[in-house]
């Protein structure tokens, strides 16, 4: 396995290494920066590989989600529609993004809500916890949220002596383990029953005795642990799924209950939410609340959807902070091939089909942004050179189910494209390195038959940017090559043809 | 130094200003394409259906729902006005000991949530905008009443064994029912924290689709809403579905015509 994926030298970065695998009790531990952690990919990777019980966990999930999410699509007789128009609106907001930032920040003002605005994590943690602090309070409850992940927001308040408490069962889970979330949906999706009853009886101080590990138990076994909490809580932080501007609606999408619970019940509301989560009119929610439910659990809706608009007297948290944070997305706007990264609405169907992630989990990926769309967004969002981008076989599975449809293989092949024409010395070889590096999933692929027929989309990529048999113009950076010479196309034989004759040629 | 709001506007103005717009081909393929640095709206194609096929309140709407909602495990009941109010008397259950005790660990810390002597009979919280006559019947119950002035704190809605109220819209082909805070459907945490939710929709407020709803509701957007589709769920674990965590474990629909 030392080609995996064929990738160049392995670079480390911080935080605990990947031998604290899945299928001990302990987690990966809490890393210093929620983006860039663990071992570089393909060492975490070859890691996971490694590790049975964590790939029967992961396939069985994910298959299980792959049929019901096919299920509740197939019914809705205008889904492609329904994307076409999601992925418009998300285009438009890009567009219009200062002012509909500028709309919202008014209408949740005038509704009696506070808005603050935060360049970097640090400023979000900052504001978050000097908000938590005058309230006189050293818990906190949490509602999922990628945002507070992302920015390191648990970490940080710790640090200021305010436990926050998740929640969402899975993030429970996550957090009783010492763990980082393997999945945007299910962040504990790398966990089997009887991981989680033992995470319970030996973590979570009021856990019966004699917990077994049936889901539904485990369940009460939660709702019990966090019902006071609720009840008594006086902050709740939360993010968010929508943002209406032209209304000031925030919308939050779950299941279980704690979001009701965490957005209703205490006197203090903080929702931490990306710049990007922007959505022009309250119509469009009609679009998205059909799009996103039935893209990430495979339901036709959700349990629960909680939209509030500033304040309600009497009705609600009595105070409302709403955090507006960049973190790296302005980076990504600016970037116009990769900006679609920010249209993602996190439903985790990306994830779920792809064949990389199933087999290598999330922690692989060593960003709170793991599977395909993690493998587009995290290295945009730091700014760093990344191996993520050559997480993927290119199968172009990802691009067919998401809602929004960001066309995640070609990103990917436009950021490998950089990568290498970043390490590369001088633009002499520029042409064949970028069509090296375009296929370099090769290897993994191959490990699985019916996976490497679907990567034969490959080469419609490449065909995809030429013209009459030449690639005339690469994306930047291939772009300062291509100025002054024309690519060959790459051949219209399959991915699979062209490997097989690149065997036989041996 | 600039304040954040400043500088964040004025990087995302430069971002969109700086793009360069023969980069490539990559990106999103919405219809809109990559032309994403005019800072006119682009055109949104809204070729998906507005509205359903079959009428608000229609048989086949009805249909629908209950499938839905079933399907979802939430209980389904239909009723007529005369017959509501016995119907809802026999919905509120009995204080069970599952309500004294979750589980196998009792959650009720005495210092934080006083527990008030158990009643045996069962205790309902309904908003004070209820219609009167469908709580009439209630005998055996206990009615506690709630509204934004005289709210009752979270230790008192734990107390109580379930909660009626109306609704404000359905969707039948999500098994969604909408309610939006006003005075019959009360505050969000009175739907919420009682384990029991007896929700009492009119069949004319059915309609078919989520667009019909939504655009229904953004007649009073700032109001607070609450989507539910059946009683609370997780799927947290292996992606298992189990009914019943935070919200209330058991949901009620009666569809009144
Ligand atoms: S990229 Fe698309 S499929 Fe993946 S999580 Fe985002 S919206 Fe969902």
């Amino acid at each position: 396995m030392s080609t995996f994926l064929g990738m160049p030298a392995a670079r480390d970065r911080r935080g605990p290494g990947p031998d604290a695998a899945p299928g001990t009790l302990s987690g990966v531990g809490r890393p210093e920066d929620p983006l860039h952690w663990g071992a570089s990919f393909p060492d975490a990777a070859k890691a996971a590989l490694d590790n049975g019980q964590l790939r029967r966990n992961l396939g069985k999930a994910t298959s299980t989600i792959r049929t019901k999410r096919a299920r509740v699509v197939g019914e809705v007789p205008d889904w492609e529609a329904l994307r076409d128009a999601g992925s418009a609106v998300k285009t438009d907001v890009m567009a219009r993004l200062p002012e509909l930032l500028e709309e919202l920040e008014r209408n949740v003002t005038a509704r009696g809500g506070v808005v603050h605005w935060a360049r970097d994590a640090a400023e979000a943690n900052r504001i978050v916890a000097d908000l938590v602090r005058a309230r006189d309070t050293d818990e906190v409850v949490k509602v999922k949220s990628m945002a507070t992940q992302e920015i390191g927001l648990n970490e940080a308040l710790a640090e200021e002596g305010i436990a926050a408490v998740e929640t969402d069962l899975a993030e429970l889970i996550v957090q009783l383990a010492d763990d980082m979330p393997s999945h945007i949906l299910v962040p504990a999706i790398h966990r089997n029953r009887t991981e989680i009853r033992d995470i319970f009886l030996e973590r979570m101080a009021d856990a019966p005795p004699d917990l077994t590990d049936v889901p539904r138990e485990l369940a009460m076994a939660a709702r019990a642990h966090l019902r006071r909490k609720f009840l008594s809580a006086k902050v709740a932080i939360s993010g968010a799924n929508f943002a209406v501007a032209d209304t000031g609606t925030l919308a939050v999408v779950e299941s279980e209950g704690n979001g009701r619970m965490c957005l209703t019940m205490p006197e203090t509301l903080i929702t931490v939410m990306g710049i990007e989560k922007l959505i022009p009119t309250f119509d469009d929610l009609e679009v998205f609340l059909q799009l996103l439910p039935r893209s990430s659990t495979g339901e036709r809706m959700n349990p629960y959807t909680s939209m509030w608009t500033g304040v309600t007297p009497g009705d609600g948290p009595q105070e409302f902070h709403l955090v507006l944070l960049d973190n790296g997305r302005t980076k990504v706007l600016a970037d116009e091939a990769g900006r679609a990264a920010l249209h993602c609405i996190r439903c985790s169907a990306c994830l779920n089909v792809c064949p990389v992630y199933e087999r290598v989990g999330g922690h692989a990926y060593g960003s709170v942004y793991p599977g395909p769309i993690g493998a587009i967004l995290t290295p945009q969002l730091t700014g760093e050179e990344s191996d993520l981008p050559y997480a993927s076989t290119l199968c172009g599975a990802c691009y067919e189910v998401c809602p929004v449809k960001i066309d995640i293989p070609s990103i990917l092949v436009e950021l490998r494209a950089r990568e290498v024409s970043m390490t590369a010395g001088s633009a002499g070889d520029t042409a064949d390195r970028v069509w090296s590096a375009a296929m370099k999933a090769a290897s993994f692929a191959m490990a699985d038959g019916a996976r490497f027929r679907r990567a034969a989309r490959v080469p419609r990529l490449l065909r995809a940017i030429s013209r009459n048999g030449v690639i005339r113009k690469l994306p930047f950076p291939g772009s300062l090559w291509t100025r002054s010479r024309d690519l060959m196309e790459p051949p219209k034989q399959t991915f699979r043809d062209w490997w097989d004759g690149r065997e036989d040629q041996r | 130094m600039t304040d954040a709001r400043t500088e964040i506007l004025s990087r995302i103005r430069g971002a969109l200003g700086s793009a360069d717009s023969s980069a490539g081909a990559a990106g999103t393929t919405g219809a809109a394409g990559t032309a994403g640095v005019t800072r006119a709206p682009s055109v949104v194609p809204r070729e998906y259906r507005s509205a359903g096929e079959h009428a608000p309140g229609s048989d086949a709407v009805l249909e629908v729902l209950i499938d839905r909602l079933v399907d979802y495990k939430a209980e389904v009941h239909r009723t007529t006005p005369k017959d509501l109010p016995r119907l809802l008397a026999r919905l509120i259950p009995q204080r069970s000991a599952e309500r004294q005790v979750v589980g196998s660990s009792d959650y009720r810390s005495p210092d934080v949530l006083p527990t008030t002597p158990s009643t045996p009979r069962g205790a309902v919280v309904v908003p004070h905008g209820i219609d009167q006559a469908w709580v009439s019947a209630m005998g055996g119950v206990e009615v506690r009443t709630d509204s934004r002035e005289a709210p009752l704190s979270a230790a008192e809605l734990d107390e109580v064994d379930a909660v009626v109220t109306a609704a404000r819209v359905a969707v039948a082909e999500t098994g969604t029912i909408v309610l939006d805070g006003e005075a019959d459907q009360g505050r969000r945490a009175v739907s919420l924290v009682p384990d029991v939710h007896v929700c009492v929709v009119r069949t004319d407020q059915v309609v078919q689709t989520v667009p019909e709803a939504v655009r229904l509701l953004g007649a009073d957007p700032e109001r607070p809403l609450t989507w539910i589709s059946g009683p609370s769920a997780t799927s947290d674990i292996e992606l298992e579905r189990v009914e019943g965590v935070h919200g209330p474990r058991t949901l009620h629909v009666v569809l009144l015509s």
